[in-house]
This record gives structure tokens, sequence and C-alpha cells, in this order.
């Protein structure tokens, strides 16, 4: 029987992947925002599967902001990284340092 | 609760969301020849939100929730709005000269700081998770955007880069909180989630009178998400690359508006969510504040550019209203309104001086080392500026002093001995490099770079946040602390 526990695991997993993600990547922007989407998909989960387990649905009408937010963060984001492309010609993670810090 | 009702007690949300859209129209077709006069609009807007929730800030009718509960016009949220607003407003009138010479001159900018400002307001009038977020990542989408707004500078790209990879971050981080806490508490409204982690009186989340483990989990995690948005250390690494970054008047708005809304949810969520489980979250605070004390002062010793001090400088004092959560108790939030308020000037005063370094080709000076000898061609600059260093110091006869007296004196009437007297010992630390500013314009050498030329929005601002700094400012002691004092309450009973 697979019980909320199951499901507030498999969240915490996914949510640390994201964390991780965002810190240990010393590649490429894009992988970071992949990144983020990791952590608001991992909430979504966790906000899911407590409304089924408490019956009670305000926790999947969260769900759906989250993902409406998440759509438009990604479409910021991405805009900012073409105008930081335009500008520095490169968006590999360890080039982000003109300024120091 | 009817819905003319609900949005009545919204009033300055409406004129602010249906102001930023027929603002948007006017941007769409009179394109960027329009700017000034968006610009001009949307100070006038954010004026007019002001007034209109400046009556509540006496305290107001008993029940005032909107929406089922999803939103509270208390007299703490006018508080804050009004803050929030001039600030946002102050931040507007000393943007169009600076964005024209940087060839950044756009509609949209007047728009994203209507629509940042109305998300600030929804984050202080938040009872309820869900509006929380929504507040949260209005205000911080436009944020991400307006750090990024001189699009042919290359650090202003980086700001907006890093900004937004450690506020999504941030928000996934809070995000995965709330969930928590959602799921140990099963609700998202404030007042619910305040009973069941109430141990006394057997509360939902609570075993034994034992907060549960997941429950704690989801408070610690959003707490570590609003010490983001709050750049408290060990959160603050964005902090002064973005203030650095940024086209000055966006650091301006950074420093004010923001500052407070992301505080003011911070005691709402704290105080009135968590209310019930305070020593849960105490030694958080307390560790969360004296760290942005700590190394807001040691960071700034070494820093050369004045929009780096500046930003050390918030976090420093961003450590120091938290002394004031820390305590949890309606005099400590009462003083923590007090030091924003007061914080909310210096700030404005200093970044209206920072804009008025300007040398002979009207590029922005931010070298500290390049304001040598400042009290001699510029004399009512330099002295404006001494005053604001000396203020945000905390030295007696101004009135940066006070918010910092009311912030400890709160402490050790709950008898936080500790925390005052460490807070205390390194706000001297602190003093360092405010008063290295002082020495570099009055003893050193003349550089002569700063040209002379005022623009009068700037110098307004200036003159009136000198002036409110100035012993003057003792005089509305009172008046604000009664105000702050109401405010507060707010949180405590409702």
């Amino acid at each position: 029987m697979i019980g909320i526990e199951h499901y507030v695991v498999v969240s915490s997993i996914l949510f640390v992947l994201g964390v991780l993600g965002i810190f240990l990547n010393r590649k490429n922007v894009i992988v970071i925002l992949m990144a983020i989407e990791l952590i608001l998909l991992a909430v979504n989960i966790n906000l899911v599967a407590f409304s089924a387990f408490l019956h009670d649905l305000t926790g999947q009408i969260f769900a759906m902001f989250v993902l409406t937010v998440a759509a438009g963060e990604a479409a910021i984001g991405l805009a900012i990284l073409v105008i930081y492309f335009r500008g520095r010609g490169t968006i590999a993670v360890d080039d982000v340092n003109h300024m120091k810090g | 609760m009817s819905w003319a009702l609900s949005l009545r007690l919204m009033a300055a949300e409406d004129v602010l969301s249906i102001s930023g859209l027929v603002l948007l129209m006017f941007a769409a077709w009179g394109g960027d020849r329009a700017t000034r006069a968006i610009n001009w609009v949307a100070v006038l807007t954010l004026l007019g939100a002001a007034a209109l929730v400046a009556p509540t800030m006496a305290g107001g009718a008993a029940d005032m929730s909107a929406f089922y509960g999803q939103y509270s016009g208390d007299a703490f949220s006018a508080f804050a709005k009004i803050l929030i607003y001039l600030g946002a407003a102050a931040a507007l009138v000393m943007t169009p000269s600076f964005l024209e010479r940087m060839g950044a001159a756009r509609a949209e900018y007047p728009l994203l700081v209507l629509f940042a400002a109305l998300g600030m307001g929804l984050m202080v009038s938040a009872t309820n998770l869900l509006t929380l977020y929504i507040g949260l990542e209005m205000n911080s989408l436009a944020a991400y955007v307006l750090a990024s707004f001189a699009r042919s500078d290359e650090r202003s790209a980086e700001a907006g880069l890093k900004y937004f990879v450690l506020g999504a971050l941030a928000s996934g981080i809070l995000l995965f909180g709330m969930s928590l806490v959602y799921g140990f508490t099963g609700s998202l409204d404030f007042g619910a989630i305040r009973t069941a982690l109430d141990g006394a009186h057997g509360g939902a989340a609570t075993v034994d009178g034992v907060l549960s483990q997941g429950a704690l989990f989801g408070i610690v995690f959003m707490l570590a998400g609003l010490a983001f948005k709050i750049s408290a250390v060990p959160f603050h690494m964005w902090t002064p690359d973005v203030y650095e970054g940024a086209p000055t008047p966006v650091t301006t708005l950074f420093a004010t508006a923001p500052k407070v809304a992301a505080l003011g949810l911070t005691m709402r969520v704290a105080l009135f969510a968590f209310g019930t489980q305070v020593h849960a979250w105490q030694q958080v605070m307390i560790f969360l504040s004296l760290a942005s004390i700590v190394v807001g002062a040691l960071g700034a010793i070494g820093q050369d550019n004045i929009k780096r001090l500046m930003a050390y400088s918030s976090i420093n004092n961003v450590g120091f209203m938290l002394i004031g959560l820390a305590v949890a108790t309606p005099a400590g939030a009462s003083a923590m309104l007090v030091y924003l308020a007061i914080y909310v000037v210096m700030s404005l005063g200093g970044f209206a001086a920072v804009l008025m370094l300007r040398d002979q080709d009207g590029a922005a000076v931010e070298s500290i080392a390049a304001l040598g000898g400042l009290s001699r061609s510029r004399p009512g600059l330099a002295g404006a500026l001494a005053m604001i260093m000396f203020s945000l110091a905390g030295i007696p006869p101004l009135f940066g002093f006070w918010g910092k007296f009311v912030v400890f004196q709160a402490a050790v009437q709950a008898g936080m001995l500790p925390l005052a007297t460490i807070g205390i010992a390194a706000s001297v630390i602190g003093a360092f490099y405010y008063l290295k500013v002082v020495k570099v314009m009055y003893f050193d050498e003349a550089t002569g770079v700063v040209a002379n030329g005022n623009e009068l929005s700037h110098g307004v601002i200036l003159t009136v946040s000198a002036v409110v700094l100035s012993p003057l400012g003792y005089l509305a002691t009172g008046w604000l602390g009664n105000l702050a004092a109401t405010a507060a309450a707010s949180l405590f009973h409702s």
C-alpha cells in the first residue's frame, strides 16, 4: 500500500535534487532553470498528495497556481538569459562573475 | 462577507491594478515617448493608494478580512503599505532622468514598479498562504525584470540573472515549506494554522503538546525562504551583486519597498501564523539577526563601491530589525516597525545622494575613493550624505539612533540582555565604514571627479530625508510610536 509517506519521500528527494542542481552545476544556466522547475514540481507532488490525503481541495488549487506562476517564472528567466547572452556571448555558470561576491 | 465589501477593503489594490492596466494600454500605444507622462501618473497612483490606506492606520473596523479570509486590510498592513507606496513613489520620482541618460527609458518601467507595488501590498495583507505566494511572485517577477532593465549594461544583466536564480530558489524553498505546513496543519489559512500549531490546546499538528517533525520542517523551510527575501545572513549572498549591478533607481526601490514588504510578511507569518510556536523559531530568528549584524558590518569594511556598501548596510540594518522580531512581543514588533520607517527614509536619502554623484559627462560615480574633497566642492551634498551615514551608524543626535534605541529597549524589556549587548557591540563595528565615507568626503585630497549640477527631484528627496533624520525627527517619535504600536497590536489580536 502506497501511503502519504511515500509521496513525501519522493517529493523530498526531487526537492533536494533540484537544490543540488542549482549549487553543484558549474556548466550551464539552462540546467539551473531545469533545477528550479524540478523544485516546483516536487512542491506540487507534495501539495496534491496532501490534498488527497486530507480530502481537501485547496491543495490542488494551490498546485494550479504554482504551475501558472512557474510558467511565468520560466518565461522571465529565459528572457533575462537572452539579454545576458547578447551582452556576454556565453551562458556558462563560471563566467557569471563580473562582479565579485 | 459580500464581494462589494471585500473590494472596498482592498481599495488601494483596486486602484493600483486598474491604473496599471490602463497605463499599460497607454504604454502600448504611446510607446517610449509617453514614458515621462506614465511615470508621473504612476507616482500619483501610488500616492493615491497611500492616501486610501492611511485612515486604517489608526485601527479601523473590528473585522478587516476580505475574500473569506484571504486578505486582511488591518492597521498592520496599512502601516506597511504606506511605507511601500511612498518608497516606490519616491524611487519612481528619481528615475526618468537616470534611465534617459542610459538610453533605457522605456514605458514599461513605471508599470513594472506599479505591479511590483501591487504585489508588495498583497504580501503584507496576506492572511492565507495562497495570497502570500501570489503577492510574493507578483513582486519578485517584476523585480527580476527591473534588475536587468539596463539591457546594454552587462552588470545589469548579470544582476538580473543572479537575482532570478537565487530568488526562484528562495521561492522554491518557501513553497516547499508551505506545502509541508499545509500537509501537517490541514489548512492554508493563517488563523487555522495558528490553531493547529497550538500545542497547549491540542492542535492538529501537535502530539501531546509537542510540535510534529513535519510541521517543524515546514516552519523552518518557510523562514529560510523568507530570510532570502529579506537578505538576512546566511541567505544574503545575492544582495551586494544585485545592488551593485541594478540601475541605481532600481536599487533605491529594492532597498526600500520590497524590504518593507518582505519583513512585514515575515512578521505576520512568524508572529501570527506561527505565533503559538514561538519557541520553535525564536532561536532561528536570534541567529539570523546576530549573523546579519556581524556579517553586514564586517563585509562592508573592504568595499569601495558605494552601492555595495549600501547593500551591506541593508544586511546590517535587517539584522537590527530582526532583533525586534526575535523578541516576539508586541513591543518588539512595534519597535521593528519604527526602525523600518526610519530605515526607509535613510535609504531613500542615501540613494538620492548616490544618484546625485555624477562626473563631468553625466556618468554615475560609484567609487567611494572618488568622493575625496566633496565637502569643498559640494558642501550641501556632502553634509546631507554625512548626516545619512551618521544616522545609519546610529549616532545619537540623529533620528537613526531612535530606531536602534527602541529595538534594544524591547530586547532588554523582554529579558534578552545578551542579544542586546552583542547587537550594540556590533553596531560599533558598523560605525567604522560609515565614518570612513565621511572621512573621505571631509579630510581626503580633492579628486574633483564629482561635477556640479543637481536635479530638482533628487534634491527634494535628499532634503526631505535629511530634515526627517535631523534631530527634528524626534518630534515625530510619539506619533510614529503610537501608529507602530497600533499596527503591531493587530498582529497579536486578529
